[in-house]
């Protein structure tokens, strides 16, 4: 079974959450949810992943959750053209909401915003791929409706 | 995969409770909604019972009452209760129709090599399993009635 508690109500008014494209001053934060996560504190990694998917840049995304300042949460993904002989969709390579924050419904709005923006572009798909012990995130990803995809992840190991 | 007869009867059970959680079902009802046989069925309810799944009602009529929580509680946690999916990785699978020693070192690769693919596959499935929960087979099974 499952298991995770749903975080104690927060007291008194929450400001509204908005999902919006993460700006530079929001890596710090980013940077510690998914050292939360990880383990890994990727600062330079993030940076980068800023640069080549902030900004509204064509096809890509960087999105966070941003609750009066701090950020509960992001989604980074893009739209991938004829990969592998498959017509273009959505891909999404990463979501994360801060433990205090989840089963807030917060990621279900990351992924809603993430999809409407490929949805914008044209792409009728979204895929993503995860570790097969991840069973929180797959869990999630099952929620919103995902099946497994008609694709088999292969590998070795290089000698 | 093929899922025994019982385990079917369990997740069908399973999924008309959570359905309808707070509300009282007897065996009855829902062996006659899913053509079962009302004796499997009063075996595998037990076992779901035991397992906390669901919770003998008292009183008049009998029945049985949801007692999970339809979205943490997953397929695993159904079939599981009826299969065996728990073998360990690498431990010899089908013990009954592994090669035995006089069919020779030859056959005996094939089946070490066979037993890799299977495992691969079994790997897949208990992933899969463990991954939906009973709300996300609700929302499944309405998403096809659409
Ligand atoms: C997966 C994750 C993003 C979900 O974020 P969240 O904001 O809590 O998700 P939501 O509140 O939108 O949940 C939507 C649904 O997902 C499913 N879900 C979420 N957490 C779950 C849990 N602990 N157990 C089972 N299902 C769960 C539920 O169906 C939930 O709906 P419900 O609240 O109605 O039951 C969050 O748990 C997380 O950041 N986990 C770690 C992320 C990670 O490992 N990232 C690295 C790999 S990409």
């Amino acid at each position: 079974m499952i298991s995770l508690k749903k975080p104690a109500a927060p007291r008194g008014s929450v400001p509204a959450l908005r999902v919006r494209g993460a700006q530079t001053a929001d890596l710090d934060q980013v940077v510690e949810i998914d050292a939360g996560i990880t383990g890994l504190r990727k600062a330079e990694y993030w940076g980068e992943i800023l640069r080549r998917y902030g900004g509204g840049r064509q096809q890509r995304f960087f999105l966070v959750a941003d609750r009066g300042g701090r950020i509960e949460g992001y989604v980074v993904g893009d739209v991938r053209d004829w990969e592998f002989g498959s017509p273009p969709c959505g891909w999404v390579f990463g979501i994360a909401v801060r433990p205090e924050a989840r089963l807030g419904g917060i990621a279900t709005q990351l992924l809603e915003a993430i999809c409407e923006g490929f949805r914008r572009l044209g792409v009728d798909k979204v895929r993503t791929l995860l570790a097969r012990d991840n069973q929180l995130v797959l869990s999630f990803f099952r929620s919103q409706g995902m099946m497994a995809a008609p694709f088999i992840p292969l590998e070795k190991d290089l000698d | 995969m093929k899922l025994q007869k019982n385990t079917h009867l369990a997740l069908c059970s399973v999924l008309e409770f959570a359905a309808h959680p707070g509300e009282q079902l007897s065996a009855a009802e829902i062996a006659a909604k899913y053509r079962m046989s009302p004796h499997h069925l009063a075996k595998v309810l037990r076992a779901l019972g035991r397992a906390g799944l669901v919770r003998a009602a008292r009183g008049a009529g009998g029945g049985y009452r949801f007692a999970g929580n339809a979205r943490r509680v997953t397929l695993m946690d159904v079939i599981g209760l009826f299969e065996d999916i728990s073998a360990p990785k690498g431990a010899p699978r089908r013990a009954g129709r592994r090669a035995r020693p006089e069919a020779g070192a030859a056959a005996y690769e094939v089946e070490e090599a066979v037993g890799v693919v299977l495992s691969e596959i079994d790997e897949i499935a208990k992933a899969t399993f463990r991954s939906i929960t009973l709300d996300t087979m609700l929302k499944l099974i309405e998403r096809r009635r659409r």
